[in-house]
């Protein structure tokens, strides 16, 4: 029982737990927190596993960016899903199903060693995640990597074209011209004498 | 046994870090309240000891022995942990910056990506707390907080590619290795447009003036943490001056060569300062870019949100993406004398 | 175009935060203002109305005759007075004179209305309660702030006689 050990299975033991949380709790953004503390961990584990630009990347993209961006949500929609529990049962069965499939999967593509894995070779001193990764990706994956960036391009084009509202139907400001004003624009300087002389005589 | 006194002596390392921190953090709000007073044609604090020295000392005491206060509808769970993120964030980014040749917590190969993720996890502890304190003021000032740091997140994300490709390296000792030979090879100069949009997103990423429409008092006031009070209003008073001290830690290690001395190539000054030990150069460096922290809030009037946002999408997005254009053509051309 | 181009020129350079941030650089070396308060003050007027004070006569008689100018003037009714003539020469006195620091709004109407300048305002602006039922002023330490005060009461006075 090594340091390693003990320090892969707190990170394993938390990812069960708040993977279980995140199914289980009522309260919308509780699960968010608690799939943000699955993510954590997970990228813990990868970190053990030396693929700590993976496990970098996964924090910066997921926890950083991606459930923020949820967490956002569900504050400002203020879901309260009281009545949510209902559909737990409903969905169950469904669940299982897709439960076994997945274990059977991984029976099938893992073979008869599936239950006693041959250790991991410990990788070298000056074994870099990111070289070997970059090595793969734009050699041999190179095709498949740039189709799924324009997948990703299309998706966002899509995304935005939905939401997109001409500047007609907008309120918006637009601060570029409010920056661009001056003095000049907007206050006109008139000389004038102090005061009227009045005509008594 | 060998690995438990290594774990022991790691202990150690980190215990005089956090310690240190405390000492450099509290002293800074002592200097910030100086230094804005001076410029205000004031004195600051100079009551608690000789020339007000033990104010921050008589501060911390404060905050210690106040009452925590939980609001009644809070979640008390969740407002207990914000403080701790906050805090824990704060001090884990400390654990890869290069404080000179070889002294390092953590010599991680995808350092620079560690530092980002890190600043992306602090984000948390703001909106948890914002969330667990249920008040309005809290909420806006916590969904504003996450809104602009996840903005100038990307801009900084891509000043930081800038810096990897230039030294062809996400390790920190690298790149500031690859900086060396005096002040004209650190990297501010070939990638200033980079260099200036990195700090000005720090500032914004730290939530500090001219961007502190997270806890910007005339309108929300204090934002996210309205609610705090006592010991866990102090975790967020340290992470959030923290955070300014690592902001500036890194901008000195990513783009003016950290622990390198600026007089290196220079004939005789050179061998007249060959003894100062880096860190004091690092601490030098970086002082300069603390005390701009403290200069900037006696300065600026604070942005307003949506120009805020657009500063962060609609200038230094593209910026980044065009001179990293143009970095990339310095890197395979080899532009002297930066780029060999 | 030109407009835009300079606006663009500007903001690139940093023009606008450069002149702000060099204005707070030369404060910051400059000569500070800040006066220590309880150590140094601020020199101030003789016509400054701080705290309340009744006067005596050299003899040491006090000047109050009790005549209620000052609580009709009063537009803060901040004053009380009962009177009742003095046992020893039945001479007219009060009995009672409750200044409420609270309900004062330092007009100096009280002053301006006494006709033998028993009642006036000293130039004392820093002074505390620390109990409720403190803010009273009564005849008694009305009498001996005006005793402590005298010097700078009379002093004062003289040089603002020629104005009234």
């Amino acid at each position: 029982m090594q340091v390693v050990h003990i320090v892969f299975y707190i990170f394993a033991a938390m990812a069960v737990v708040s993977a279980l949380v995140v199914i289980s709790v009522r309260n919308p953004v509780r699960s968010v927190l608690a799939l943000v503390v699955t993510f954590f961990s997970m990228a813990g584990v990868w970190m053990i596993l030396s693929a700590e630009f993976l496990s970098l990347i996964l924090l910066l993209v997921y926890v950083g960016a991606v459930m923020t961006l949820f967490l956002f949500v569900v504050m400002m929609l203020n879901a309260n899903s009281t009545g949510s529990r209902e559909g737990f049962t409903r969905y169950l069965p469904f669940g299982i199903l897709l439960v076994l499939l997945l274990v059977a999967l991984m029976i099938i593509s893992f073979g008869s060693s599936f239950t006693q894995l041959p250790a991991p070779v410990p990788p070298g001193a000056d074994y870099s995640n990111v070289t070997q990764l970059g090595a793969v990706l734009y050699t041999e994956y190179a095709y498949p990597f740039e189709i799924a960036g324009v997948l990703l391009l299309a998706a966002i084009v899509a995304a935005i074209s939905l939401a997109h509202r001409t500047p007609k139907q907008r309120k918006s400001q637009n601060i570029n011209e409010q920056l661009r004003v001056r003095r000049e624009d907007r206050v006109r300087l008139v000389k004038m004498p102090p005061e009227k002389k009045n005509d008594l005589s | 046994m060998a690995s438990l006194i290594t774990l022991i002596w790691l202990l150690v390392k980190i215990v005089a870090l956090v310690l240190a921190l405390v000492v450099l953090v509290i002293y800074l709000t002592y200097l910030e309240r100086k230094v804005i007073g001076y410029m205000q044609s004031r004195i600051g604090p100079n009551r608690v000891g000789p020339r007000g020295l033990f104010q921050p000392f008589a501060d911390m005491l404060k905050l210690l022995t106040k009452e925590l206060i939980f609001p009644t509808a809070s979640n008390r769970y969740l407002f207990l942990v914000a403080p701790m993120i906050s805090f824990g964030t704060a001090l884990a980014g400390w654990a890869i910056v290069p404080f000179d040749k070889g002294m390092v917590f953590a010599n991680l190969n995808a350092g620079v990506l560690y530092s980002l993720a890190v600043s992306s996890l602090g984000v948390y502890g703001i909106l948890v707390a914002g969330w667990a304190s249920n008040s309005k003021y809290a909420l806006f000032g916590a969904l504003r907080a996450a809104a602009q740091s996840i903005s100038y997140e990307i801009a900084m994300g891509f000043a930081l590619i800038g810096v990897m490709m230039a030294a062809n390296s996400l390790n920190f000792q690298t790149v500031i290795e690859a900086q060396s030979g005096g002040i004209w090879h650190w990297y501010w100069l070939p990638l200033f447009p980079l260099f200036i949009i990195y700090w000005i997103s720090g500032v914004a990423e730290t939530n500090r003036t001219p961007f502190d429409v997270a806890e910007g008092e005339s309108e929300l006031v204090a934002g996210f943490h309205v609610e705090y009070s006592g010991v866990m209003f102090a975790l967020f008073y340290f992470a959030e001056y923290a955070n300014m001290i690592l902001i500036s830690t890194l901008i000195t290690v990513l783009f003016l060569g950290g622990w390198l001395s600026p007089f290196q190539g220079i004939p005789y000054l050179e061998q007249v300062f060959a003894g100062v030990p880096g860190f004091i150069w690092l601490g030098l460096k970086l002082s300069f870019f603390v005390y701009c922290y403290l200069w900037f809030r006696a300065t600026f009037p604070r942005f307003r949100y949506d120009q805020i946002m657009r500063l962060g999408w609609k200038v230094f997005i593209p910026l980044t993406l065009v001179w990293i254009v143009v970095v990339a053509l310095a890197v395979q051309f080899h532009l002297p004398p930066w780029f060999k | 175009m030109l407009h835009r181009l300079r606006h663009y020129i500007k903001s690139a350079t940093f023009w606008d935060l450069i002149k702000g941030l060099s204005v707070t650089g030369r404060y910051f070396f400059k000569r500070k203002i800040t006066i220590q308060f309880p150590e140094e003050k601020t020199p101030v007027s003789p016509r400054f109305r701080g705290i309340h004070a009744l006067r005596r006569y050299p003899n040491g008689e006090e000047r109050c005759i009790a005549c209620k100018l000052c609580e009709a003037v009063c537009p803060a009714l901040a004053i009380t007075i009962e009177a009742e003539p003095r046992e020893d020469d039945g001479s007219r006195r009060t009995t009672l004179y409750d200044i409420d620091l609270f309900k004062c709004v330092y007009c100096g109407f009280c002053e301006e209305a006494c006709p033998v300048d028993a009642i006036v305002l000293t130039d004392m602006s820093d002074y505390h309660m620390e109990q409720r039922g403190e803010q009273i002023l009564t005849k008694e330490k009305l009498l001996a702030i005006g005793d402590k005060y005298e010097a700078t009461i009379a002093k004062e006075r003289g040089e603002e006689k020629i104005y009234r």
